[in-house]
């Protein structure tokens, strides 16, 4: 097969990815409100985008959300892997495979279990439900992400800091942590990007708070609204810019190391 | 103090988190609004109307999961041959969709495939210079079905190419040199040592498929597929017993279908 | 690894602190209205008048809004329900007795809707806006007047025509085409229906089941024909010449729209503000001219543009009136209407 064809056939591949994105951020330039004529160049839209309190409002909770749940997912993660690295073997099989059950739970059972969950409980569904249920779905990964590094490392340095006097906390803070601190990190990274885009479980344990995805759930269902794709543009230049200067920070990283 | 009992406070999340949320479900499913002990709810299941849209929803995502596979496999094979640091470069720029919201993706299709959209235009205007009837490409089967290919097509891509990265050059090298034609080699040695990722990427994509309820929401206009059916149960009805019963029949036929997968992934193509 | 640590904290506490402060304010109401029900611009004139911040919600159709305010355990100040729902929140005793003193704008509502059927004292609830249910049709692509709900299910109009995915409207409809009442307690009567709404999508006719997008799917003509409530076509046919706005031969649903307070308010005080506000006839034209419905409220009518009050969308004659039924909690056949309902948007 020659060179050409893969190279067309990837190239077909990456414009089905990203024909439907570029066309949203050329119709969120357009002055017409329908997507029937081009009325113009125009920056309208980006204008009503900034003054729609409820799009700012719940862009705000997102993130908001997010940040919480991934911290407090990442504390109590990064714990639970330390624990259950020195357990004996049946009470860690029965929590890894109590941990594994939400990953592998559709999210859509998971969010309406957690709402009747809170309803049984006679928690007014919020902000708060949507932060708890984030860190019960965000917890699983930084577990997983954090064991593979507690596995990797060297039991006797932690031995050792204790011999040397160290306190339990001590040892736990200045030998075990800086060792997995990847995977933590790893794990918090995880956390907030799950915690930004998600919709489904949000959308059952949200109640009257919409973050984000709800949010352009509820728009895409009354119509489409051009300043849907004026957001859209916003998240994608975003996105882009983000995750290159991750890749660029990468890659330094690494010339460094070598 | 002893390590383990670092554990504890997420001991106790998980009981109220994962467990009792679990039995809730179990509990609500077996009872009758009034509390009292039933199996009605799996019965009303067993409907035909109900095992109609089960049998459309594995259906649409059987299609999803295979269109993905044959779309995907030759792009992840492809990119296998480009030098490294462009193949970072290309990674990323399969990774990119991803991190857009995903309702912002499906939304974009909504513009693209109402009869206003360009897409819709361009191939009415094919199928109209060849003497056709203009058609509409939303709102129908075809609609969701491309909805998902879209939202899911990266989940299979990126894990086959991870595991093809990982495939040993030399016995590639070794089939050639005895002689193997790149047709053979590929049927040889490269796909069965590829398994593992195309069962990845399988799970990665049929799970969401099946169980989504907003591509088909937005994209469908008014088809229903078995998420709707349990979001309808639990939102507009209100009837939860009855979409909680919904709900375990999802989460037992996602757990067997894992079992089942899992038997061939040895874990090598998770991308997770 | 400690500083990491304290400025976590620290960012999660001022995330939290700026995230709560506004919420327990004693000068807010949370508003639970339908989807485009109102003109934005009075929220914002009603907070700068009064002081009071509103948290507004909006809901799709009125079985969405009875399942949130049931069982979320939300608390909503002011909600505004339909005229059947609002008997069953009164038979379940739902809500709280309106405080008539603190109603003056009342004095502006029509006699004949201070004393609807389902709360004939007007004790509970105070009227928003009224309208029909009825059918919004491109004239240019069906090339004849609709004036018949058989219309809708004639093969003719192949993947034309937009239903509501709202359970009431959508099957009340059917009921009629069949000369039945909306009201219907006969299961071979929604039987039939059942079947005519099963045929009509397997036949193909039906483009898509929408709510609020139908109206959008009309102008931008997405597609022929679509079920409707009266303003939704009355804003339609402003932005499309070619529209048309017709209540079946049949006959339809008459509506009307209420505002109630909930038992679980936390601010009766501010909600009676705002529904008081809401009946003051500018504010009442203004939302009357924004969305497109007609306002119950007499002295509001006469500051409404005159071309808008002629139009029999907006304002249906009595003969329309006449041959509208009015709909009624369904009480326990309710369960009966929801297991068709899933069965036909299942199909």
């Amino acid at each position: 097969m020659s060179k050409f064809f893969k190279k067309a056939y990837l190239y077909l591949v990456l414009l089905f990815l990203y024909a439907p994105i570029l066309t949203l951020i050329v119709y969120s330039f357009n002055a017409n409100k329908t997507r029937a004529s081009w009325g113009g160049f125009s920056l309208n839209w980006y204008m009503e985008l900034f003054q729609d309190p409820e799009i700012l409002n719940s862009l705000y909770i997102t993130i908001a959300c997010a940040v919480i749940a991934a911290i407090l997912a990442t504390i109590l993660g990064t714990l639970a892997a330390i624990g259950m690295h020195s357990m004996d073997k049946l009470p860690k099989l029965i929590f890894t495979s109590i941990s594994y059950l939400p990953m592998l739970t559709p999210e859509i059972v998971t969010g309406v279990s957690l709402m009747i969950l809170f309803l049984a409980v006679k928690l007014e569904l919020g902000f708060v439900t949507m932060v708890l249920s984030h860190v019960a779905f965000d917890i699983p990964y930084v577990i997983f992400a954090v064991l593979p590094k507690l596995k990797q490392m060297n039991n006797h340095a932690y031995e050792a800091a204790l011999d040397l006097g160290a306190t339990p906390t001590q040892a736990l803070m200045k030998v075990i942590i800086p060792e997995i601190l990847p995977g933590i990190f790893t794990g918090l990274l995880l956390s907030f990007t799950l915690s930004l885009d998600d919709f489904v479980i949000s959308y059952f344990v949200g109640g009257p708070v919409q973050n984000l995805s709800v949010l352009i759930y509820s728009m895409a269902r009354r119509g489409i609204n051009p300043k849907i794709n004026a957001l859209s543009a916003l998240m994608f230049v975003f996105i882009v810019i983000l995750l290159l200067v991750v890749n660029r920070r990468a890659s330094i990283v690494e010339q460094k190391q070598h | 103090m002893n390590r383990k009992w670092y554990a504890a406070p997420y001991g106790v999340w998980m009981v109220i988190f994962t467990v009792v949320p679990f039995l809730l479900i179990i509990y609500y499913s077996l009872t009758a609004g009034d509390g009292g002990f039933t199996l009605s709810n799996f019965q009303r299941f067993f409907d035909p109307v109900y095992i109609k849209v089960l049998g459309r929803s594995l259906g649409i995502a059987a299609l999803c999961t295979v269109f993905c596979l044959l779309i995907g496999y030759p792009a992840a094979l492809f990119m296998t041959d480009k030098k490294v640091d462009r193949r970072g470069m290309l990674i990323l720029l399969f990774v990119i969709p991803m991190w857009m919201n995903f309702l912002l993706r499906t939304y974009a299709w909504l513009t693209l495939l109402e009869s206003n959209g360009i897409v819709t235009k361009a191939v009415n205007a094919v199928i109209t210079f060849f003497g056709g009837e203009e058609i509409r490409l939303l709102y129908n089967y075809n609609a969701v079905l491309m909805g998902m290919i879209y939202n899911f097509l990266p989940f299979m891509i990126l894990p086959i190419h991870s595991v093809l990265t990982k495939i040993d050059r030399r016995v590639i090298e070794a089939a050639q040199d005895l002689g193997a034609n790149p047709f053979t080699v590929f049927i040889k040695v490269i796909l069965p040592l590829s398994v593992p990722g195309i069962v990845s990427g399988c799970v990665m994509v049929f799970m969401p498929a099946v169980t989504t309820f907003v591509i088909s929401t937005l994209l469908g206009g008014g088809m229903k597929l078995f998420g709707d059916l349990i979001q309808q149960q639990m939102i507009t009805t209100g009837d939860w017993n009855f979409g909680s019963a919904l709900s375990m029949v999802m989460l037992i036929l996602i757990l067997i279908s894992m079992f089942f997968m899992n038997k061939f992934d040895n874990g090598e193509g998770n991308i997770m | 690894m400690k500083k990491i640590i304290a400025f976590a904290l620290a960012l999660m506490l001022a995330v939290i602190s700026c995230g709560c402060a506004p919420a327990d304010d004693a000068n807010t109401i949370t508003v639970f209205n339908w989807e485009d029900y109102i003109d934005p611009e009075v929220l914002e004139d009603f907070e700068e008048e009064t002081g009071i911040t509103v948290k507004y919600q909006r809901f799709t159709t009125n079985e969405d809004m009875y399942i949130k305010m049931t069982k979320s355990g939300a608390s909503y100040d002011v909600v505004f329900p339909s005229d059947y729902i609002i008997e069953r929140m009164i038979a379940e005793d739902l809500l709280v007795e309106l405080d008539k003193s603190k109603l003056t704008n009342f004095e502006n509502i029509y006699d004949w809707m201070q004393t609807p059927d389902y709360d004939p004292t007007s004790t509970y609830s105070m009227p928003y806006m009224w309208g029909t249910v009825g059918v919004l049709y491109n004239i240019d692509m069906t090339g004849e007047e609709i004036t018949s709900w058989h219309q809708l299910f004639d093969t003719k109009y192949e993947n034309q025509v937009c239903m509501m995915d709202s359970i009431r409207d959508t099957i009340g409809v059917t009921l009629k085409m069949l000369g039945y009442s909306i009201n219907t307690r006969s299961e071979d009567e929604l039987n039939a229906a059942k079947e005519a709404l099963i045929k009509q999508r397997a036949d193909g006719i039906v483009m898509a089941y929408g709510v609020d997008d139908i109206k959008d799917k009309l102008i931008n003509g997405e597609c022929a024909i679509g079920l409707v409530w009266s303003g939704d076509a009355v804003y339609a046919m402003g932005f499309n010449d070619s529209l048309r706005y017709s209540v079946p031969t049949e006959g339809s649903n008459v509506w009307l729209d209420g505002m109630v307070i909930p038992k679980s308010a936390k601010n009766i005080e501010g909600a009676h503000t705002f529904i008081n506000y809401m009946m003051r006839p500018d504010i009442a034209a203004r939302n009357s001219e924004y969305i497109g419905y007609s306002t119950p409220n007499e002295a509001a009518i006469e500051l409404i543009d005159e071309e808008m009050v002629a139009d029999s969308a907006f304002n249906p004659d009595d003969e329309v009136i006449g041959r509208c039924e009015w709909f009624h909690d369904l009480g326990e056949m309710l369960p009966i209407y929801e297991r068709i309902w899933t069965e036909i948007t299942a199909n």
